[in-house]
């Protein structure tokens, strides 16, 4: 572990061949890789041949980057309210979408939901397949191949491991997104909001909740 | 499913169909993971047709367009020491030229 603080008689062992004072590192350190270098001078070329300028890339990084977990929140406290929006949304999520005023550029949106017999959960095990229109960027460790090779495997201790055990009478359902459908998880509502108002709802939905990994909780 | 529904839709499997993902010798931009291969389980639902990844990859986008098919398994039958009950699934989609009727 690198430690800043001043020269001091060691009666802790430091592994051999490390640096116990090396700097942590930062981003961006790491070499470029084949694909970023091949990125970098894809976007170059076209920027260079007005196909974009680089303005249009920024913005369009901005745009993703601006999505937040609030418009997935939107739908699932719409779904908590309001039977037919909730039927809707698991019929067709993206027409359930639009419906709300909220675009969803991915092919299709599937909503898988919750029940007291079903626990859901979604995992891309090729690389990262997320609905980012929706929900922005996933979180790192949704594409680090820890997740991706171990919640299919052992998705039980996974799911425990989030803090969110699964008892053996209820099924827990892995949804590999594999290919060209997208997904999130209409989670069940949490006990205790009965009085809760749609807004309030929203706002228990997490990031995680809909990837299935941590269901919403009133407090 | 009878045989007039798969002339009307072209489509080859069903909801309900018992179907074995196929292990092609195909490398690249597949989708089919390697750990859903050779195994047996139920399609829940037909996902649309298609153009197929593994060719527009490499730059042929003139199609055919694929099917593509919702398939559900046992954990156990992929994973013979899965630790969970029986009950529990994974799910998948393939497109119709990797799965046949098992």
């Amino acid at each position: 572990m690198p430690h800043d603080h001043p020269p001091h008689p060691h009666d802790h062992a430091h592994p051999e061949g490390v640096d116990p004072h090396a700097p942590a590192p930062d981003f961006g350190d790491e070499r470029s890789r084949w694909y970023e270098v091949a990125s970098d001078v894809m976007r170059d070329m076209l920027i260079e041949q007005n196909v974009f300028s680089a303005r249009e890339v920024r913005k369009q990084i901005e745009l993703m980057e601006s999505k937040t977990i609030q418009l997935g929140g939107k739908l699932i406290a719409r779904a908590w309210v309001d039977p037919e929006f909730r039927q809707t949304l698991l019929k067709d999520g993206k027409a359930a979408a639009a419906s709300l005023g909220i675009p969803v550029t991915e092919a299709s949106l599937t909503v898988v939901e919750d029940t007291p017999a079903v626990r859901n959960v979604i995992v891309c095990t090729l690389c990262s397949c997320y609905p980012r229109s929706l929900l922005g960027q996933p979180p790192s460790w949704y594409r680090n191949k820890a997740y991706r090779s171990r919640v299919v495997r052992e998705p039980r201790k996974v799911l425990a491991e989030f803090g969110s055990a699964v008892p053996d009478d209820v099924e827990v359902h892995v949804h590999d997104s594999n290919a060209d459908l997208r997904f999130i998880v209409l989670p069940m509502r949490p006990a205790g909001t009965e009085k809760m108002g749609e807004a309030e709802l929203a706002a228990l939905v997490t990031r995680d909740s809909l990837i299935g990994v941590a269901p919403p909780r009133a407090a | 499913m009878t045989a007039s529904v798969a002339i009307n839709t072209g489509r080859r499997f069903s909801a309900g169909d018992q179907v074995r993902v196929l292990d092609l010798p195909k490398t690249g931009h597949v989708r089919t993971p390697w750990y859903i291969r050779e195994k047996v389980g139920t399609v829940t639902e037909w996902t649309g047709k298609v153009l197929n990844p593994e060719d527009l990859a490499y730059g042929r986008c003139g199609g055919p367009a694929v099917n593509g098919y919702r398939v559900v398994f046992d954990q156990r039958h992929i994973w013979p020491d899965y630790q969970g009950p029986a009950h529990d699934k994974l799910h998948i989609e393939v497109y119709e030229h990797w799965l046949e009727k098992a």
